[in-house]
């Protein structure tokens, strides 16, 4: 049974008048003081010792480039920051390498921010290893004001793919939830807490958000219209569809990593049950077929396959399916509650809450292995994402009382806590990596 | 499409459909929508708001009437903690939704199951599904048409009483029946 069309056409109608209240675009939304906290754990962590100067000219442009990249490189936990200022360099400057060697810098920044006649900035920048006593050569990113915080990102994600080797996520986005009383609104923000944009604001909930893998549009939850329906809406026009509404629950949208169809759970025959659907709500397909409750989809990298929750066994636990149809196979083993499955975007890991204790704390499933490692010590842990290079996942979780989202290391050596006085937050998803605009 | 004309209709609609979701049983999501009092935190009298969450405390009270219409048909159905059977003290609201529902077969329910807030959200979203169902499963033994029916969760996403613990979540594990 397709969608009636008058319960479409209702829910079309909803869409209208919210976008009427949400503007239909994004704007600026005032965070307060949203800020990370990095805590170190366990001791001989290796880190990386790198001078950063402020960039000459700095005082002349909108943003603190160089403040930026310092904190994306300490808030990775990776990166030992020496301050390299009193040398007042710029890009073409040659350094004083020995001087750093003897201070014990691996690697040094420098960089120049030049306000140009057309209202745009030249940002430049040069890292030099110091042991080897050579430049990588001046790079040079002509943005606009608004672009200056996104180029600050690069530079750090360009400084931490040279030193680590591994992709670098300081300038992805994130989406969350935030409530405040009966408020609800979807954020977007920088990796940061940064530049908070709200697509969506409205009065009644919104859960289960998901970026698609070109990071343009987000898929979620919303229960405006009195009940459970899936939305797509484009993050930069605001343009939102109802992509499932039907007769029943729709929820828990997961996109392909081709971007064309979604996995999402719908009780329309019954039951909560896995079906498949085109990112334009065309095209339903039935995945799973059972009398139990089966939800929470996540895709495996290649598309082919689908973890998921069921409770086929009497209590939840995580299986897969092929994403056509199949049998079903059983995956956690360990704790008698296991849900919230996402799977690394290398394929070699699943993030996952398990109850311990009456509580619930995030674990990390090496995939090759079936070996299970809890990743913190907390009880009220929601909702883990990866980051695009597989080496983050973002959760929320409960401190002094309020709902914050964290970052973890996979080791759960790094966490950083992003704390924002507003409102409640939670449903943490971390966007993809994006190519920059070309101008 | 006709925007202007269709996007006034459209916030009229979602007015009459917040309000059209109020029923009769007093809810304080509903009160907090109208832009009353915060929803408080989960930590009672730990802070300036410690008033407003003994008025929470009473009206968490369960009572029956307050749950029920003009026609002094109960519209709240509880159900026991990871239970989604619809227990015999509910059986007689059942019969009396059955029984307006057979004699009006143009009137259709919308029934919303719920959970506490204790688990993951989507899971309790299917839990809740499992309560709203067991209520429409109950209807329809009684001869009600499925077309007369819909079956929708909300999880743990609206909860008729704030806080944690039994005295709390006995309040949340619900399904709640209104007319459309």
């Amino acid at each position: 049974m397709t969608q009636s069309p008058s319960r479409r056409a209702a829910a079309l109608r909803i869409l209208g008048g919210v976008a009427l209240l949400a503007g239909g675009a994004l704007w600026p939304w005032q965070a307060a003081q949203a800020q990370f906290r990095v805590e170190i754990a366990g001791v001989g962590a290796t880190q990386i010792p790198i001078a950063i100067g402020t960039f000459r000219d700095e005082a002349r442009v909108p943003q603190p480039v160089s403040r930026i990249i310092k904190a994306d490189l300490e808030r990775s936990g990776l990166f030992r920051i020496l301050d390299a200022s009193a040398d007042r360099l710029d890009d073409s400057s040659r350094p004083p390498l020995p001087d750093w060697r003897g201070k014990g810098a691996d690697a040094l920044l420098a960089g120049s921010a030049t306000p140009l006649v057309d209202g745009r900035f030249d940002v430049r920048y040069q890292l030099w290893d110091v042991l080897k006593g050579q430049g990588s050569g001046i790079v040079s990113m002509v943005v606009p004001a608004a672009d200056l915080r996104q180029a600050a990102h690069r530079i750090a994600d360009d400084i931490y793919q040279r030193l680590t080797g591994d992709m670098g996520v300081f300038s992805t986005r994130i989406a969350y939830v935030s409530k405040a009383g009966a408020r609800h609104t979807l954020v977007v923000a920088d990796a940061d807490g940064e530049g908070a944009q709200a697509p969506l604001t409205i009065s009644q909930p919104i859960i289960s958000p998901a970026w698609s893998p070109d990071g343009q549009r987000l898929a979620y939850v919303s229960f405006e219209g009195g009940k459970p329906v899936v939305v797509v809406q484009d993050v930069s026009t605001g343009r939102r569809r109802v992509v499932a509404g039907f007769k029943g629950s729709n929820s828990a949208p997961a996109w392909s990593p081709d971007g064309r169809q979604l996995a999402v759970t719908l009780s329309r025959d019954g039951g909560s049950q896995l079906y498949l659907i085109g990112a334009d709500g065309q095209g339903l397909q039935r995945v799973t077929q059972s009398a139990s409750i089966d939800t929470e989809a996540a895709w495996s990298p290649d598309g082919r396959t689908l973890y998921f929750v069921s409770d086929r066994g009497g209590a939840p636990q995580i299986y897969t399916v092929p994403a056509s149809g199949g049998q079903p196979r059983r995956v956690t083993f360990q704790g008698s509650y296991n849900i919230s499955p996402a799977i690394s975007p290398d394929g070699r890991y699943m993030a996952y809450i398990s109850q311990v204790d009456a509580g619930y704390r995030l674990h990390l499933m090496e995939l090759a292995t079936g070996k299970v490692t809890p990743l913190t010590d907390t009880r009220d842990d929601e909702s883990p994402s990866f980051a695009p290079n597989s080496k983050l996942i973002i959760y929320a979780t409960r401190a002094q009382g309020r709902d914050v989202l964290m970052t973890t290391s996979l080791d759960g050596r790094i966490k950083a806590r992003l704390a924002t006085t507003q409102a409640d937050v939670r449903e943490p998803v971390w966007g993809p990596h994006v190519q920059p605009p070309r101008r | 499409m006709n925007f202007s004309r269709t996007l006034f209709v459209s916030a009229v609609s979602a007015a009459v459909l917040t309000l059209a979701g109020c029923g009769s049983s007093v809810k304080l999501d509903d009160q907090a929508g109208s832009g009353a009092a915060p929803i408080t935190s989960a930590t009672p009298g730990a802070d300036a708001n410690a008033a407003s969450s003994s008025n929470v405390a009473s009206v968490v009270v369960p009572d029956q009437n307050a749950a029920a219409d003009a026609s002094g048909l109960t519209r709240v159905i509880y159900f026991d903690f990871d239970s989604f059977v619809v227990k015999s003290e509910f059986a007689g609201a059942i019969d009396g939704h059955a029984k307006r529902l057979n004699a009006a077969k143009a009137k259709k329910v919308i029934i919303e199951g719920h959970t506490d807030e204790r688990g993951g959200r989507e899971y309790n979203l299917a839990l809740g599904q499992k309560r709203a169902e067991a209520v429409q499963k109950s209807l329809t033994l009684l001869g009600v048409s499925g077309e007369q029916i819909e079956a929708v969760s909300f999880g743990e996403e609206r909860a008729a009483a704030q806080g944690s613990g039994e005295a709390v979540w006995a309040q949340n594990r619900r399904a709640e029946i209104k007319d459309r």
